[in-house]
């Protein structure tokens, strides 16, 4: 169980996260959506440890450990993981490489043995079949002149290999042709399980089609306004943003007044 | 004693013991050179091309061995272990600047190939030498005492269309019993002849060398002093690749000079891994319409240590392509030097060169400068040429700690994959490979890399 309090971040002296909860159950999925720059993947970050976001105050508290105490990679060994908006490009290292060692960083987190050079191949292979990806993207270099889709296609095919407890998906679903959506979706459904739970950003609710989530969010400068089950976001395709932003001005006006 | 005199003294005292002498040509040469160093003395920062990096400490150093050196065939059997298969080839060994036939062994060569020591060839056919050997002007003073000096170094020669089958290596071990190696290397490669060739410069400090206190102070260690010098004919193909890795007490001072017939390749891979002080000069020129050169380069320093490449590439004739790679990794108070020179010269239509620096900071303390001088003299040429010097990128090591690796293998782990870039351009695997273990040897953690 996920449960985010009062949560206020900032970049260089910026506020951007201004007060944010959030409760996530295990084994539910969430969905968050809002414009954009109301600070979805600064949420995203924070959870996953980005010091370059200061936390001015509240608190994040994960299955009862404090989960902003803990350094990135214990973070991600413990079982978070973050599928980027943008993953990042790193020449010279080889997808391989960098998958067996993050899997093997994980795997003896948790006390079970290393992979070996060839349990790790038939693994890998296994799952890049899933996500649609040739083996030839082993032997590049790290999302290093991948497209866009198919840097999204890596994100979760690390998501299926490293079987997180808590998986942040940070707008996936974006730059995908309909194929790849739904080889994506499905990824991601194959985790769903009671013991894992999921946060979704997205801006369109075709993915929610594929990944039915639980309760829907409204992330607005900085804040959750407005949470719902899947039908809020049927609503905000129709309507967009406008309305909920007008809803928050009014008690925000209320409370100036009095 | 100053410098100056020991370099006179020892001139004077061995000229008549060194390889060649009595040739009327050579002794002559030698004169000259010794003279001209005599006049110019060690280069310092008020010359231009030394501003960053001065031998004038070379003036107060006793050239003293190493105290209590490894045996030279210990030294000799660990290169040729590491490398599997590159334990093959041919090897040429020299010790202190001289051939040591105990160690050396070459292959079978296919008929027109020439390889043996300069003394040897000195020996039996001056002739061959005379053209190639360089003249008392070119390059900066230490070139010239170099040529007054050499006591040996690699001789090569292949005949129209020879392809040597096997990379040649050529290890230098200095330090043992002598102080300063001084060595001259010729390779002369006739049309369409093809070879690859190794430099390796390699130190005899065991573990806990008594020596690294002097060391430290500057004022005691071993200087190596090496002159290559390459002819490639019409559509020779000559790969170099020198591996540097010196004791942290040397002074290493090195000039690499090629000069291009029509359509020869010239690869270069400059990797400075070792020495105090390393100085390389490497320069090509183009004498012929279409040729190709690709120096590529990767140093590391750390503690106070010191590597400058000064490179130059002379695009004298049309249609001549130049590719050029130069990365550093520094670490502690370590400082790089990388200055391309690209010169266009009137009439070199179409040309095409591009040039790279590229330095990686692991510390607030190293320092790096990199200098790119463009001069063009031509129309319709492409001339392309960047330089950065930063910090392991913070995007890379977050990515990778949401992945679970830790921070000081992620960093590890960017580091070596920056300079192993560079060694992709090696196109022989074994000699990659043996590449990618000496830098690997240097770098934090990175015994952990073995293959990314
Ligand atoms: N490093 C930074 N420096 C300055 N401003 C930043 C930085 N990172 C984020 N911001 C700002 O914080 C705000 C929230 O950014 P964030 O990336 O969290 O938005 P988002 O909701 O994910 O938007 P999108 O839907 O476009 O992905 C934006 O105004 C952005 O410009
Ligand atoms: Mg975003």
């Amino acid at each position: 169980m996920l449960d985010i309090r009062n949560l206020h971040a900032s970049v260089d002296g910026k506020p951007i996260l201004r007060g944010l909860d959030l409760h996530v159950g295990t084994g539910e999925v969430h969905a968050i959506m809002g414009p954009n720059g109301s600070g979805k993947s600064t949420l995203a970050q924070v959870l996953a440890g980005r010091d370059s976001f200061t936390v001015e105050d509240g608190s994040v508290s994960w299955d009862g450990v404090d989960l902003l105490a803990m350094p990135t990679e214990e973070r991600a060994r413990a079982g978070l993981f973050l599928a980027f908006q943008y993953p990042v490009e790193i020449p010279g290292v080889s997808n391989a490489y960098f998958l067996k060692a993050a899997v093997n960083a994980v795997r003896r987190h948790r006390g079970e043995p290393e992979y070996d050079a060839m349990d790790f191949l038939k693994r890998v292979k296994a799952e890049m079949k899933a996500v649609g990806m040739r083996e030839e993207f082993l032997y590049r270099s790290v999302n290093e002149g991948f497209s866009g889709g198919e840097k999204k296609r890596n994100e979760v095919l690390q998501m299926a290999l490293l079987e997180p407890r808590l998986a942040i998906l940070d707008e996936t679903d974006s730059g995908l042709d309909i194929d790849a959506l739904r080889t994506v979706a499905d990824g991601v459904n194959r985790l769903r399980s009671p013991e894992r739970s999921m946060i979704v950003i997205t801006h369109y609710q075709r993915l929610l089609d594929y990944i039915v989530p639980d309760h829907v969010h409204v992330l607005s400068r900085g804040r959750i306004v407005r949470s719902g089950g899947r039908e809020l976001a049927h609503e905000l395709e129709e309507r967009g943003y406008g309305w909920i932003d007008e809803a928050q001005a009014t008690p925000a006006a209320q409370g100036a007044a009095s | 004693m100053s410098t100056l005199e020991h370099w006179l003294q020892r001139y004077n005292a061995g000229r008549d013991a060194l390889p060649g002498a009595g040739v009327p040509w050579l002794d002559a040469l030698r004169e000259e050179a010794i003279m001209r160093f005599a006049d110019e003395g060690w280069p310092s920062n008020r010359l231009e091309n030394w501003r960053h990096t001065s031998l004038a400490l070379l003036e107060e150093r006793s050239f003293a061995p190493a105290a209590a050196p490894l045996a030279p065939e210990a030294v000799l059997q660990r290169l040729r272990r590491d490398g599997e298969e590159a334990a093959g080839g041919h090897w040429l060994v020299f010790v202190d600047g001289r051939h040591a036939p105990a160690l050396s062994e070459l292959g079978a060569l296919p008929g027109g190939a020439e390889i043996c020591s300069l003394a040897e060839v000195l020996a039996t056919h001056p002739d061959w030498v005379e053209a190639y050997f360089g003249t008392v002007e070119e390059g900066a003073s230490p070139v010239a005492l170099n040529a007054a000096l050499a006591t040996d170094g690699a001789f090569v020669r292949l005949a129209r269309g020879v392809a040597l089958d096997a990379p040649l290596h050529v290890v230098f071990i200095g330090g043992v019993r002598e102080g300063a190696s001084l060595v001259r290397n010729l390779i002369v490669a006739e049309a369409g002849a093809e070879a690859t060739i190794v430099e390796h410069y390699v130190g005899v400090e065991g573990a806990g060398d008594v020596q690294a206190g002097a060391a430290a102070a500057g004022t005691a260690g071993a200087l190596t002093n090496a002159v290559t010098r390459i002819a490639a004919a019409q559509d020779a193909r000559i790969t170099h690749l020198k591996l540097q890795e010196e004791d942290r007490s040397t002074v290493h001072v090195a000039q690499i000079a090629a000069v291009q017939a029509r359509g020869s390749v010239f690869a270069s891979h400059s990797l400075s891994f070792g020495a105090q002080l390393a100085r390389n000069d490497i320069t090509t020129r183009f004498d012929g319409e279409g040729c190709e050169a690709l120096l590529n380069g990767l140093f590391h320093v750390d503690g106070r240590r010191h590597v400058d490449h000064h490179t130059r590439i002379d695009h004298a004739q049309p249609r001549g392509t130049s590719r050029e790679f130069y990365r550093g990794v520094l670490d502690g108070a370590g400082r790089g030097v990388f200055a391309g020179r690209i010169l266009v010269a009137p009439g070199a239509v179409r040309t095409d060169a591009m040039q790279r620096a590229d330095n990686l900071l692991l510390s607030p303390q190293a320092e790096a400068d990199a200098r790119p001088e463009l001069e063009i003299y031509a129309d319709d040429v492409k001339c392309a040429h960047g330089s950065t010097v930063g910090q392991i990128d913070e995007d890379s090591l977050f990515y990778l700690r949401t992945r679970g690796l830790d921070e000081a293998h992620a960093r590890n782990l960017l580091t070596y994959a920056f300079a192993a870039e560079v060694l992709e351009r090696i196109g022989l695997a074994p000699l990659k490979r043996r590449a990618q273990a000496a830098i690997r040897a240097r770098l934090p953690g990175g015994e952990l890399m073995e293959a990314l």
